[in-house]
């Protein structure tokens, strides 16, 4: 296979799957796997992803059409916010009721 | 009425029996992981609606015997499932073709059973008609992407059609019994689910450009027992082995 390769592809786009496990909380990702469209995504999400009673809802996102930060970034992007602890909102009381954030 | 209710259950159980067993077979085989998954969660709730089909039918039978022994101990000529269940499983689009004449004529004769006069009957199917929704969606999905899809798959989907076709007329047979339970409320005659399933099976077979075959032949044998396939004693003997070399094996 040279980079010149032009054939028509034969495996199937790979998605990513997100599922909300119940209600009022948020998507989570949860893996990811091959289908042909966004539609069979969401089947084969549920029947991979939620057979043992896992969610509510699921999103599917190609996964080449996530943008990903840089591993190579890692240093100019997060290391600055390390010794801002001024920035964490630790100083509050939440209220139980007020439930999951 | 005893002996029309249990012949109808065991139709009910047997279809539901044996279809899983076939689709079980892909376990491990199917084209990518995510149809194996899918394939095998199918399987299963066939299973699960079998559980409740022949729990229900030895309970109407009174006879002592349990679902297991329904199951795993009766021989080809006991079986009540239609025909096309216990045909071998073929290639993948012969597994969705055969999936998807069953789901459709099953989705239609489960929504009708919702509100039979027996509620025991009716609890089951409405707790099956949620499995089989998904069912019939998947397989008329991979029915149509198959058939509308590459040169290869449409053809391989054609004569899948073309062989299966003549054996989904058997779940529409109708008999005495039928009538009897039909009059009782229990459940609706066969051939009353003939039109639902027709105007599926062309919507989804339409959009898959299929040529539905030009006849109205259809074999039967399976649902009155009169004679299987020669493939259900096949499928027995690796279904059932087990119990017959351990009888009694529990785990």
């Amino acid at each position: 296979m040279s980079d010149q390769d032009t054939s028509p592809r034969t495996e199937w786009p790979l998605w990513e799957i997100f599922i909300r496990g119940q209600h009022g909380m948020s998507h989570r990702h949860v893996g990811s796997l091959h289908a042909p469209d966004a539609e069979m995504a969401i089947k084969n999400a549920r029947d991979v992803y939620t057979r043992r009673n896992e969610g509510v809802s699921i999103w599917v996102v190609e996964a080449d059409k996530i943008t990903a930060s840089s591993p190579s970034d890692k240093g100019p992007m997060y290391e600055p916010s390390q010794s801002k602890v001024y920035r964490h909102p630790t100083f509050f009381d939440i209220p139980d009721d007020v439930g999951a954030m | 009425m005893g002996d029309h209710l249990f012949e109808f259950l065991l139709r009910q159980g047997d279809n539901t029996l044996i279809l899983s067993h076939r689709i079980s077979e892909w376990c491990g085989h199917a084209p990518i992981i995510e149809e194996d998954i899918a394939l095998a969660n199918i399987a299963l709730d066939l299973l699960g609606q079998t559980q409740m089909w022949l729990g229900l039918a030895v309970e109407v039978e009174g006879a002592g015997r349990s679902a297991d022994d329904l199951a795993m101990l009766r021989d080809a000529w006991d079986f009540r499932n239609a025909i096309l269940v216990e045909r071998p499983n073929g290639n993948f689009g012969q597994t969705m073709m055969r999936q998807f004449l069953f789901d459709a004529y099953h989705v239609e004769l489960l929504s009708k059973l919702v509100s039979s006069a027996d509620e025991r009957i009716a609890a089951i199917a409405a707790k099956s008609l949620k499995e089989v929704e998904y069912h019939v969606e998947r397989s008329a999905s991979t029915v149509i992407a198959l058939g509308d899809g590459s040169e290869e798959s449409h053809a391989r989907m054609q004569a899948a059609l073309d062989d299966q076709w003549t054996f989904a007329g058997e779940f529409f047979e109708t008999d005495a019994g039928d009538h009897a339970l039909r009059d009782a409320g229990i459940s609706p005659l066969p051939s009353d689910l003939r039109a639902g399933f027709n105007a599926r099976a062309m919507a989804v077979l339409g959009d898959a450009t299929l040529v539905i075959p030009e006849t109205t032949f259809a074999h039967s044998g399976g649902r009155s027992g009169k004679h299987h396939s020669e493939h259900l004693g096949h499928l027995l003997t690796q279904m059932q082995w087990l119990q017959r070399a351990y009888p009694g094996a529990t785990w």
